[in-house]
């Protein structure tokens, strides 16, 4: 850990305002020199760790209050960025309208992570690639960039299947975002330009040739929010790992349905623990949309949902458990009572 | 009584709560490194990054600019330190790979440099500004890679004298009506004991004063005397609380006598506190191991061969195994036994004890073969061990001291409902979950070593123990007290105990599973010191023995209390006698057939250790019956293990709360062996991948549901004066097989290779 500068931003103008800075130089965003601070769950544990090295952090947790408001208005849901995931996860009309999302935070790290870490860091998590994170292995293509990639043939297991390139293969490990992408959310960014608000699915960029860009945020921009257009009641998050709580999936898939009469007519799927970025199974939804729901279509959607996907030496076994796990998800949310 | 302090049973004590329980619950307690030192400097180590090479150059100038560094210590300018014998070799250390010697690396993370500055953060910092350039050589990684160098334990390992065996193997195992033979491996684990590995000191003109957490205050002296070449008797060690260690804070380590000899040269206290992931390499770890056991049987079940083959990881500096065939021979009665140990040199730290060092890897091997030998023969697991149970062991025909074995799992099997479990694999399930339920012997020897104490009694029945015990979280505090209360006849709340320094009279290292009994039984031969003296004093034509029994409880079994004085009085009437306030023993300790230079040994942080297999004329073993139930998930393979239940006999039980703490943690240790526990090696560089607590898996409170112990009755009148086996080791001993045989039982396939990973089952 490097020694930084500190300090607080009283509302999003001094937030934007103290981050001005960071947008100079060419760096990548993950490599700005300031770097705002929200429960800091990722950022000072990569710091620790000496993986980032901000100069400056910008602590952004007095705009908590705005900036952390959940409402249902009009069937849209809005989460503020500041929002803890805890407050999230308990909510009762998030629970009820949108258990993927609720339950995406619940199954996420512990309760003491989930007190403090906020909706906007938790999209914005790095990979727990363990190459990454130990600075004592020079190549890894993300924190150094051309200078290989250690776990391509290292110990794999709980790298990436899909979305992968030959310079990093680094699962995105994050479970809310899985969420989003299913339910088409949109992001509100606010920077010295003003705001602007993408679909969440343009906010990550899969490694491709350059794996230390990670999304399209520009340095000193901030998320203040999420929105999510309708209501899901049918829907689920499976999540699969090696122990019951406090870890990270090996597989999991974010469900949302509209079925009436057993056909279904609207479908979203989403990957988690198997891809580089927040992952929509576009074509599995096709697949679904339309067809009376049974066994054999959550199977053949499942293999649709793996189109593609290529694994190393240790995670192959993420191919075949992804599948089960899609159509077990679809089970889940096919026969869940709402 | 609540679950968590079962009610005694016959020969059991209180289950009286933790001596210790409010200062740790409050804060109170102080460990290593909350120490107070006056104006540290802070050290942080920088650990290599390759295994095998050499260091050619450092770049420190970056790491130099930080504000408030002091020093950096590299082999370039470090004091040259007298080397570390081994300590199974008759010495001290944990490895003999000294570090900042030369420019050689011979393990990864092996300690290059010690960055010191006035601040944690300044260390830290510049510790990762120092630049180190190398020159890697290939290393060897493990078992399947080129390079390793095999040979038999036996003559490499003093401790390991011989393979046992018996009869004859070979033709007995070609004859026999239904066979077996199988390989199975466990995974590298390492102990992860919450605190970390800490190491403060502060010189006083020639004197040093060590903080560090230890399971061996007086080896750790010795130790870091011998390096230092200074006299023992300058050194002293404190830790009156030790959090958490397993086995991997027994043995010195490099570190200590590098951070002494540094702040010998600073003229300031130093403190160091090593990361979760130099921890993996700071000290010792369980090496993996592999396999090959056969077995041989009659169609009613009676083994007639068995024969057990074992390979163990070592580092190419020092010979260590575990050597497990010492009990997996001795386990059932079987006429014609043969095995065989080996270590297999790689490019690894050198591996060390961890929590039932060798029963844990080669119990799973057995016992896994004892199922997979049931299943062959339609048998029940239980009815099997039944068989084959019996009052002496096969190798030496000695008999046990004794063994509830078949008591053991006649109660779990009770309790647990193991009546329902029906036998074909596959055969139960609760919707998507398939059920199954497995079952192991557990085991553990039991052992003591030589210790001394002191104890001093007041007029108004107060009374100060004085031994240099060591509390892990085990109970030490508690039952030491409990012994003297006991011994000396006065409320427990009265007595006063103090441990953890090595300025107290000698206690051996806290392993084996031989503290209880050892110190116990000193703290009550030095209280019927002190009661001779009283009783002397009053019955001056007495003999102690006939008459005490009378007074105030001396010469009662350890079973329970004799009878009490009805006159508290005579204690106070003693004191007058003899005219005194205070009185104060010494005493010192032996087993039976402990060596002659025993006590002298003792006095140099050197262990006898007897017990076990090596007892005089018997062979002296806890053991106990491990039951599990999972559940596995047709579609996702995940495993879930609702219930564990193990129900154990260990002799004298001292306090059933502690007792049952140590054996809960055990199991739970156990499941975590089976199902989380494995350090990941990178083949390429023989690395350890997952090196910290995000990643290297234990089990959370969801992954244990509900755990029950079960403790039995046991009187032994062989062991020692206090009657206790010890219980430490014994609660994680056979949990991974009867977990993985629970899992065949559950799908039908047999896991051999630990741990099990979802994507290991296949249906
Ligand atoms: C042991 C462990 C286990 C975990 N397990 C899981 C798990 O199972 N599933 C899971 O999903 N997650 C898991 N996590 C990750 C955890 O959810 C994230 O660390 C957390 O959500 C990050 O939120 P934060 O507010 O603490 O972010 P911070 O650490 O404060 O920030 C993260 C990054 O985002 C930036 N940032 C923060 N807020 C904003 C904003 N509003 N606008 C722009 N940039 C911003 C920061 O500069 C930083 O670079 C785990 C973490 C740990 C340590
Ligand atoms: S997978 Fe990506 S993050 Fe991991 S080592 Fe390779 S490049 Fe680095």
């Amino acid at each position: 850990m490097r020694s930084f500068a500190y300090q607080r931003a009283a509302d999003p103008a001094a937030a934007i305002q103290a981050l001005a800075a960071a947008s100079a130089g060419n760096n990548p965003l993950t490599e700005a020199e300031i770097q705002p601070l929200a429960g800091g769950t990722t950022l000072l544990d990569l710091m620790k760790l000496d993986v980032m090295r901000p100069r400056a952090i910008v602590d952004i947790n007095p705009l908590s209050p705005a900036w952390a408001t959940v409402s249902l208005e009009n069937g849209n849901l809005r989460l503020g960025a500041m929002a803890r995931m805890a407050d999230v996860a308990a909510n009762p009309e998030i629970q009820q309208n949108y258990p993927v999302v609720a339950d995406s935070l619940k199954f996420a790290a512990s309760a003491q992570l989930r007190n403090m870490a906020t909706l906007g860091g938790n999209v914005l998590q790095r990979t727990r690639c363990t190459y990454f994170r130990d600075i004592s292995y020079e190549a890894c293509n993300k924190r150094n960039p051309g200078s290989g990639c250690a776990a391509m043939d290292g110990f794999n297991r709980t790298h990436a299947v899909l979305g992968t390139s030959d310079k990093c293969i680094a699962t995105y490990p994050g479970d809310f975002a899985q969420a989003l992408i299913a339910l088409d959310a949109s992001v509100d960014i606010t920077g010295r330009a003003g705001t602007r608000t993408i679909p969440f699915a343009e906010l990550h960029k899969a490694p491709g040739d350059t794996p230390q860009l990670e999304t399209t945020l520009a340095p000193g921009e901030l998320i203040s929010g999420f929105t999510i257009r309708g209501r899901w009641p049918r829907s689920a998050y499976l999540k699969v790992r090696d122990r019951q709580s406090y870890e990270f999936a090996l597989a999991s898939a974010a469900i949302a349905l509209d079925v009436e009469d057993g056909t279904v007519r609207d479908a979203r799927v989403a990957l988690g623990g198997v891809a580089t970025l927040p992952w929509r199974a576009r074509g599995a939804e096709a697949e679904l949309k339309g067809q009376k729901f049974d066994d054999a279509l959550a199977e053949r959607v499942a293999e649709i949902a793996f189109e593609g996907a290529s694994a190393r030496s240790h995670n192959e076994f993420k191919i075949a458990l992804g599948k089960r796990v899609v159509a077990r998800a679809l089970h889940q949310a096919v026969t869940m009572e709402i | 009584m609540t679950t968590a302090a079962p009610a005694p049973k016959a020969n059991m004590g209180q289950p009286i709560p933790r001596y210790d329980a409010v200062a740790k619950v409050t804060g109170r307690a102080q460990y290593a490194s909350d120490m107070p030192l006056r104006d540290p400097a802070y050290a942080y180590l920088v650990t290599s990054a390759i295994a095998k090479g050499r260091i050619d150059s450092f770049d420190l100038s970056e790491a130099q600019k930080v504000r408030g560094v002091v020093d950096i210590v590299t082999h370039e300018n470090a004091e040259r330190l007298e080397p570390a014998k081994f300590f199974s070799d008759g010495g001290y250390a944990s490895t003999t790979n000294q570090p900042l010697r030369t420019a050689e690396i011979a393990e990864e993370g092996q300690i290059i440099a010690v960055v010191l500055a006035d601040t944690y953060e300044a260390a830290r910092e510049a510790a990762h500004r120092v630049k180190v350039s190398y020159t890697a050589a290939t290393p060897t990684t493990s078992f399947h890679s080129a390079g390793t160098i095999a040979a038999r334990a036996k003559g490499q390992v003093k401790r390991f004298k011989d393979d046992p065996k018996v009869g004859d193997f070979n033709t007995a195992f070609e004859e026999a009506e239904v066979k077996i033979t199988a390989e199975y491996e466990t995974p590298p684990q390492h102990h992860n004991p919450m605190e970390l590995f800490t190491t403060s000191v502060a010189w006083n003109g020639d004197s040093l004063t060590i903080y560090e957490p230890s399971q061996f205050v007086y080896g750790l002296k010795n130790g870091v005397a011998t390096q230092l070449g200074i006299d023992p008797d300058q050194v002293r060690v404190i830790n009156p609380y030790v959090g958490g260690a397993f086995g991997s804070k027994g043995s010195m380590t490099p570190r200590t006598a590098i951070i002494a000899s540094i702040s010998r040269r600073l003229r300031r206290p130093v403190k160091l506190v090593a990361t979760r992931d130099q921890g993996f390499n700071v000290s010792t770890y369980r090496a993996e191991t592999r396999h090959r056991v056969d077995l041989g049987a009659r169609r009613d079940g009676k083994l007639t061969a068995l024969r057990h083959e074992g390979w163990e990881i070592s580092s190419r500096a020092d010979a260590y195994c575990v050597g497990g065939t010492r009990t997996t021979t001795r386990m059932y009665d079987c006429p014609n036994v043969d095995s065989a140990v080996w270590i297999v040199r790689a490019d690894r730290n050198t591996p060390g004890f961890m929590r039932s060092p060798p029963e844990v890897p080669y119990m799973f091997a057995l016992e896994s073969a004892m199922d997979e030998l049931a299943h062959q023969l339609k048998m029940d697991p239980i009815e099997l061990r039944r068989v084959n149970d019996t009052t002496r062991e096969p190798i030496g025909g000695k008999p046990y001291t004794s063994r509830s074995l078949m008591a053991c799992f006649d109660e779990g099997a009770k309790a647990f409902g193991w009546a329902q479990r029906n036998r074909q694999p596959r055969s139960m399930s609760d919707g998507d979950w398939l059920i199954g339920y497995g079952c192991a012997t557990t085991c553990y020897p039991t052992q003591m070593a030589p210790a001394a104490a002191r104890v001093r009694l007041r007029h108004d029945g107060r009374a100060r123990v004085e031994i240099a015990g060591h509390e892990l979280g085990t109970g030490a505090y508690t039952v030491i007290a409990q012994a003297a209360a006991t011994r000396l006849d006065v409320p427990v709340e009265k007595v006063t105990v103090v441990i953890g320094d090595s300025d107290l009279p000698p206690a051996p290292v806290a392993g084996g599973s031989n503290s209880t009994a050892s110190t116990c039984s000193t703290v009550m031969m030095v209280c019927d010191q002190v009661r001779q003296r009283l009783f002397k004093a009053l019955m001056p034509n007495e003999s102690l023995s006939d008459k005490a029994k009378e007074t105030v409880g001396v010469g009662q079994t350890p079973s329970g209390r004799a009878a009490r004085s009805d006159q508290p009085l005579d204690r106070e009437k003693a004191f007058d006698a003899l005219g005194v306030n205070v009185i104060e023993e010494y005493g010192e300790w032996k087993p039976e057939g402990a060596p002659q230079d025993s006590f002298r040994a003792m006095h140099s942080g050197l262990v006898r250790i007897v017990g076990g297999p090596d007892f005089s004329g018997r062979i002296a073993y806890a053991f106990g019956a491990d039951f599990v139930e999972v559940r596995v998930n047709r579609f996702t393979h995940e495993v879930r293990v609702p219930r564990v239940l193990g129900a154990f006999a260990a002799g004298h039980i001292m306090n059933p709360r502690t007792a049952r703490s140590q054996l809960m943690g055990g199991l739970i240790w156990g499941v975590a062996s089976a199902l989380h526990e494995a350090t990941e090696l990178d083949e390429r560089y023989a690395r350890y991948v997952n090196d910290n607590l995000a990643d290297y898996l234990v089990p959370v409170n969801a992954d244990i549901p509900q755990v029950d112990v079960i403790l039995l009755s046991e009187d032994d009148a062989h062991i020692n004066p206090a009657g206790v086996k010890g219980l430490g080791e014994l609660g994680n001993v056979g949990t991974n097989a009867a977990l993985s045989n629970a899992i065949f039982h559950a799908t039908g396939q047999r896991i051999r290779t630990l741990p099990v990973r979802l994507e290991k089952i296949e249906a």
